[in-house]
């Protein structure tokens, strides 16, 4: 069963299977090109893997939109230690509910792009981390990781060509820094998930401190399209420097809230208007997210934007995992800051001060002053705090924290100026206080 | 050596190794960078986000604890930046952070404390609730204050990563996260306290010391802890005449800021309650209390006569002892008393091991060669139980040279755990090992040997014979067991060793014969206690004990005279690698005198005053320097540090008497006969014992 | 401590996944899996899993800390949980989530006197497209109204299975 229904306006390139029927078994996939990237992919050198991979124009899916094939370029050809592909399916950036969907449909996928990064590299060996609360994910990825080792995709001997390759399902059990490469890995390990000193970068010293490819789930699917149709299509599908599709996850107020798989730099106002159905009761734009919590928020009139790394990053904001949060009139953008910072204080790993101690102030700030107990200091306050904060902490998970609430002081200080003087929440019917 | 790379720091070019971190070049430079969880020999962590930088080139500012020096690189400290980067930090810091600094144990040495004062942030601009969490005990000694933990993670390197015990870690998430033992709600660990040390905050207190005194109010007097062998140094806080705590947190002496929880904290004997503060003789059987003059007069009275009538004495010194009061011991009893009967409780074969590298100089390995050399074998000794600075050297040795690590024991030991090679043998039986290890061992450019009291006598000879055979640099080290023992044996209190490994020419009884014999007429104990493991055959002898208890030694005694502990006195001590430091009086106990007065007076009171000599420390050690080869080092340097002695280099010509040399081997909580009068070394026993007991009734 | 077999078969796979030397990989795994078995995550399972994976107990216990799905406390027969993230927020997250706390008068982490129901107010759990997003143990119940969600308490509470409240359908498999 689909989530949500595809739209016409969707170019499916890695969900293209979702709506076949069983559409998560090795059947299905070997029926429809499965397995066809690999097989290409095992007659190409490793340099020839990457360069296709370069001029796809892929970049990271994760948030960062680091390019793909330049990241796997850095893993050392000679390394006296074994080299690991670790797949990143912790996904839990707000907003974002995109892996989700290309593992539980498209299982096969994912395997293909991550044995063929392990071509790239001389990797034998993957891991795919996936989040604990998608439990039965873990379950659909074991049997088709089973299903390809019967059919001698995995194993000692990928697809009778000589080349060893093994992957793994891992459980992680709650913790949003651990999506955060470094953090991630020290958690594989079986340990609090707190990242690490950088450089060294994974891909030098990874997984057990040997060279890693790390990549976000949607990136390692895109590898097989890649393989089947050639660098020069993918990187086509979207706009200089910013290879393919993407799948966006709108969600808030709209009526077609949905994953959805559009080009890259897709306009984000027809995104919502279009594709996203419009908003919900007619009511006006407010404010959008663009890609997941950590982005600093756009207001609607920032809105008329295409949707790649580059472009966004132009409007001061990210193109992040692919969570647009669409937010209309009625929303409190005091209480959407401070249901924000609560995840971060509560996320943030407690290694380094700003983070740890920024987080948690500003969520008690913020819920003093949606309260209504705050003073025009505390806006400067806010900002300030969230200024001390950013480019300080040992991980980006404080500058995530930060840089939207910046851009919400900054954005919609008249809001914040409406709950001064003990004033109710204007929007108090729309968005209630929520626990601690 | 690498070229030196070129930066500039602050407008100054300076030149360094590379690797160098910018804040340790800053510091070498006198330019301070702060920091809380950067930690000089731990693991970094740029966990606290107190030594950013501005760095050219580079968009944001760096941490300075985690960077590299790079050539060219422009560093800046002082800028409008990187001043309210820090003040914002420290603003942070203190949000959870308590304000009881008035009643904090670190108040007055807190880092914390320091910094706000010199960064700022002393106003905060948080009004929120603070987190808080009910102080805990750990353990008899540690106490852990969550509030006011600022999460550098110290002490949980100190723990893992120095000590090798990895009895601290960390539980909970975000401004949630606190440090937890290892047992659930207690801690298991050797109780070394370093953790406490380490803190840069009021986090973690010692039971010994909080709450008792503010640091301000104490003299701090470094001396040399008077418990094993390894010859730590330990600055006593001292307030009137009452010791507070014992630290090394100026990092002077051999073992840098690191202490066992001897060092820390077993100076409490000295005011113990059955302190003896009068001297005693017995009358109709009994020990009655009399005046220093009476008792004086007595003893030398009796050593008199026997003297004159040249009876037989028997001279028991100590291992506890200054070397001064040893060899004043020692010369009296041979000039005066005239007697060659002077023993101690031998507890290593050094004599053997000297005659073995007889002709070689420099085999003697030094405190700090077991933290410079790659490699080490370790035989017959559990290291971390009873040379637990030893250990501490060579372990840091292995984090940051990688030092290969070959053990040869009967049980298990913590060195095991980063061993290359690990052999169990009898004790007595190591040295079959030795083959086995040899293609490893040679392979070694460096090693250093340490071996344990089971290997003696001709074992000790063949044990060099293969260590010089191994083509390569091989220092070694004989185990010995207190504060003193190498100083005792240098000093010439056997009977065939005078000071120096001059051989006597003469014979005579060792401490058992003397128990043994039904001849002495007169047995002088200053500082041991021989009759713990039985008593006295001879009930006629006149026993003379110096001492600050009534040890089973001091119970037969006819006369007892109250010496001053270690804590108590000036002289020098000669640690288990030959190392030669000074002692320096931090109290003084009423009633006692030192050893090496009660020596001078007795002397004096027989009128041999003369023979002896004034009793003043310094100017026996003059007497040392020029008659002890290898002592021959001014004490202005001994001020400075630790010296090592090298005390012959040639044949060592007597019998060690490998039957009499016999180690205690006291652990980490043990101290000979001194160790039972240590209040907090029982309390943290008999914390282990009760809960071993709980466990094993919870499991039946 | 033993486990069933299903769960030891489970362990075993899961040691095989690692290197020989790595097998502390395994830790966090097997505490998730062994909690659902065994309730909690007990001092007893802390000292197993460590004498399993090669860590020391103090290893597992920092672990346990860190991560918000491992539990002291045994929870709920069923744990509602209700995300008021962002998205889920805008949509409704927030009054379901109240909405659990009034009907059952508990409040973040708490059970029911019965044992049957505990609540907890989680973070973004993947869902946001479908929101308001519930997860009931690990099944996800998407685009959640008041009146779905009613009927999922009261049918938890009167003893019913999730599966037998027709009204609301778990959507993952
Ligand atoms: C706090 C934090 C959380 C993150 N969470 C995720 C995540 O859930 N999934 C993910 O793929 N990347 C996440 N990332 C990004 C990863 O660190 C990493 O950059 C990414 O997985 C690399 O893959 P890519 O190059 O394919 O994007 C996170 C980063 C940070 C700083
Ligand atoms: S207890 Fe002290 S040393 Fe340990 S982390 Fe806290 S502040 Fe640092
Ligand atoms: S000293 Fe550099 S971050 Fe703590």
């Amino acid at each position: 069963m689909l989530y949500n229904q595809p739209d016409p306006l969707e170019v499916k390139v890695l969900s293209r299977r979702f709506t076949l029927p069983n559409s998560q078994s090795i059947e299905t996939y070997l029926a429809n090109d499965g397995y066809k990237a690999l097989e290409k992919a095992l007659g190409l050198t490793q340099e020839q893997i990457i360069d296709e991979v370069k001029a796809s124009g892929l970049r990271g899916r994760g948030g960062a939109g680091f390019p793909t094939g330049l990241k796997w370029s850095f893993v050392p050809r000679q390394s006296p230690k074994p080299k690991y592909i670790m797949v990143n399916a912790d996904e839990s950036e707000p907003g974002t509910c995109k892996d989700r969907l290309l593992i539980e449909y498209d299982p096969h996928q994912l395997i293909e792009g991550v044995i063929i990064a392990g071509l790239a590299v001389g990797a034998q060996q993957g891991y795919v981390y996936i989040r604990g609360e998608y439990r039965y994910l873990i379950d659909v990825m074991d049997r088709a990781i089973d299903e390809a080792y019967a059919k001698g995709i995995l194993g000692d001997n990928v697809m009778g060509r000589g080349v060893k390759f093994h992957l793994a399902t891992h459980s992680g059990a709650g913790a949003y820094e651990c999506g955060e490469e470094s953090a991630l890995l020290e958690s594989f390990e079986g340990k609090r998930g707190n990242p690490r000193i950088r450089p060294p970068f994974p891909a030098v010293a990874g997984c057990y401190q040997s060279p890693t490819i790390l990549n976000n789930v949607e990136t390692f699917c895109a590898v097989p399209p890649i393989f089947l149709h050639g660098g020069a299509y993918f990187a086509g599908l979207g706009t200089p420097k910013n290879g393919g599709t993407r799948l966006f996850c709108l969600s808030g107020h709209i009526n077609k809230p949905g994953v959805y798989e559009l080009p890259m730099g897709f306009n984000l106002m027809r995104m919502i208007k279009e594709v996203g159905g419009g908003m919900r009761g007619g009511k006006k734009l407010k404010a959008v997210i663009p890609g997941g919590s950590s982005c600093p928020v756009l207001k609607a009139d920032e809105c008329d934007i295409a949707m790649d790394f580059d472009s966004v990053a132009a409007a001061k904001s990210m193109l992040g995992s692919g969570g647009v949060v669409v937010m209309d009139e009625d929303t409190c953008m005091v209480n959407a800051a401070l249901r924000i910072m609560k995840f971060y204080a509560h996320e943030s790993c407690g290694w380094c001060i700003p983070c740890r101690e920024g987080t948690t102030w500003l969520k008690k700030l913020l819920t003093r002053f949606h309260e209504g107990m705050g003073q025009r200091s505390d806006i400067v306050l806010i900002g300030d705090l969230s200024k001390n904060m950013l480019g300080r902490t040992f991980c980006p998970l404080g500058d995530a924290a930060a840089m939207p609430t910046i851009a919400f002081v900054e954005k919609f200080q008249d809001e914040f100026e409406a709950h001064l003087d003990g004033r109710p929440c204007p929007f108090e019917k729309s968005s209630r206080l929520v626990a601690v | 050596m690498a070229d030196l790379v070129k930066f500039t720091i602050d407008g100054r070019e300076i030149e360094t190794a590379p690797g160098t971190l910018v804040i340790e070049a800053a510091k070498k430079n006198g330019i301070e960078i702060p920091s809380f969880c950067y930690y000089e020999g731990l693991t970094l962590q740029a966990a606290c986000r107190m030594c950013l930088v501005e760095v050219e080139k580079m968009p944001k500012m760096q941490v300075a604890c985690t960077l590299p020096v790079g050539p060219g690189m422009v560093v800046r400290t002082d800028t409008e930046q990187v001043r309210k980067a820090r003040k914002s930090t420290l603003e942070f810091l203190l949000t959870n952070h308590p304000l009881d600094c008035p009643v904090c144990d670190k108040g007055g040495e807190c880092e914390l404390q320091d910094m706000v004062f010199r960064y700022g942030a002393g106003e905060s601009r948080f009004t929120e609730n603070k987190l808080h969490v009910d102080e805990q005990q750990w353990s008899p000694v540690v106490f852990y204050d969550g509030p006011r933990c600022i999460l550098c993670f110290r002490c949980v390197r100190a723990c893992e990563e120095g000590m090798g015990v990895a009895a601290l870690g960390v539980i909970n998430r975000g401004a949630m996260s606190l440090i937890a033992p290892n047992r659930g709600d207690h801690l298991e660990c050797d109780e070394c306290g370093q953790c406490i040390d380490i803190c840069p905050v009021g986090a973690l207190t010692s039971g010994a010391y909080r709450y008792q005194t503010r640091p301000w109010e104490m003299e701090h007097v470094g001396t040399i802890c008077t418990h094993c062998s390894d010859g730590c140094k330990t600055t006593l806080g001292v307030r009137g005449d009452e010791i507070m705590r014992g630290n090394n947190r100026d990092r002077s002496g051999v073992n840098g800021e690191f202490l066992c929880a001897k060092g820390r904290y077993a100076y409490d004997f000295y005011n113990h309650a059955e302190r003896i503060q009068t001297p005693m003789v017995r009358v109709g059987g009994k020990l009655e209390p009399v005046s220093w003059s009476k008792a004086l007069e007595l003893v030398a009275r009796k050593f008199g006569e026997i003297r004159s009538r040249s009876g037989e004495f028997g001279v028991i010194g100590s291992n506890h002892t200054t070397n001064e009061e040893n060899f004043y011991l020692q010369k009296f009893a041979r000039n005066g008393l005239n007697t060659n009967n002077i023993d101690h409780h031998r507890t290593g074969d050094v004599v053997t091991l000297i005659d073995a590298l007889s002709g070689t100089s420099g085999q003697l390995a030094t405190t700090q060669d077991l933290y410079d050399k790659k490699a080490f074998l370790i035989i017959g000794t559990d290291l971390a139980m009873e040379h637990p600075f030893l250990s501490y050297q060579i372990r840091a040795s292995f984090r940051h040279h990688a030092a290969h690590l070959y053990t040869i024991t009967a049980d298990k030991v913590r060195e095991e755990d980063y061993a290359v090679r690990t052999i169990r043998r009898n004790a007595g039986d190591e040295l079959g090992a030795l083959e086995d290890l040899r293609a490893n061992l040679a392979a070694e450019a460096e090693l250093v040997i340490i071996f344990g009291d089971s290997v003696k006598g001709d074992a000790v000879r063949k044990l060099v014979e293969f260590g010089q055979s191994l083509g390569n640099a091989v220092k070694y080290c004989a185990l010995v067991d207190y504060s003193n023992s190498r100083g005792a044996v240098d000093m010439g209190l056997t009977p065939e060793l005078l000071p120096g490994y001059h051989p006597s020419g003469a014979s005579g009884p060792s401490v058992k014969e003397m128990l043994a014999s039904q001849t002495l007429e007169a047995l002088w104990v200053v500082g041991a206690n021989p009759l713990k493991s039985g008593p006295m055959a001879s009930k006629k002898t006149f026993v003379v004990v110096q001492d600050m208890f009534l040890t089973e030694t001091a119970q037969r005694a006819d006369v007892v005279l109250p010496a001053a502990s270690a804590y108590e006195k000036n002289g020098t001590v000669t640690n288990v690698c030959g190392e030669v430091q000074r002692l320096t009086r931090a109290v003084s106990a009423i009633g006692v005198k030192t050893d090496l007065e009660i020596i001078g007076l007795i002397a004096k009171e027989m009128g041999l005053a003369a023979l002896v000599g004034p009793w003043v420390p310094d100017t026996v050690y003059g007497e040392i320097r020029k008659t002890v080869k290898g002592y021959n080092i001014p004490l202005a340097m001994l001020a400075v540090q630790a010296q090592q002695t090298a005390p012959v280099n040639g044949r060592v010509p007597v019998n060690s008497r490998p039957e009499l040399i016999q180690s205690a081997h006291d652990g980490l909580f043990t101290s000979g006969t001194l160790g039972r009068y240590s209040k907090i070394l029982h309390s943290v026993m008999e914390s282990r014992e009760s809960r071993s007991q709980q466990e094993e009734m919870a499991h039946s | 401590m033993t486990f069933s077999p299903e769960l030891e078969a489970r362990f075993e796979k899961f040691l095989a996944k690692y290197p020989a030397d790595r097998k502390r990989s395994a830790v966090i795994p097997m505490l998730i899996y062994a909690q659902d078995e065994v309730g909690a995550i007990t001092d007893e399972l802390v000292q197993e899993v460590a004498k399993r994976t090669g860590a020391t107990p103090l290893q597992v216990t920092e672990v346990v800390g860190f991560y918000s799905m491992l539990h002291r406390k045994p929870q709920g027969k069923y744990h509602v949980q209700v995300c008021t993230n962002i998205s889920c927020l805008l949509v409704g997250g927030a009054e379901l989530w109240e909405q659990a706390c009034h009907k059952l008068g508990i409040g973040h982490k708490e059970t029911t006197k019965d044992g049957r129901i505990s609540i907890e107010e989680v973070e973004c759990m993947g869902a946001c497209s479908w929101a308001p997003a519930v997860q009931v143990n690990y099944d996800f119940y998407h685009d959640v109204t008041p009146e779905q969600f009613d009927k999922l308490i009261d049918g938890l509470a009167a003893g019913k299975k999730p599966e037998e409240i027709a009204e609301v359908k778990k959507v993952s498999c």
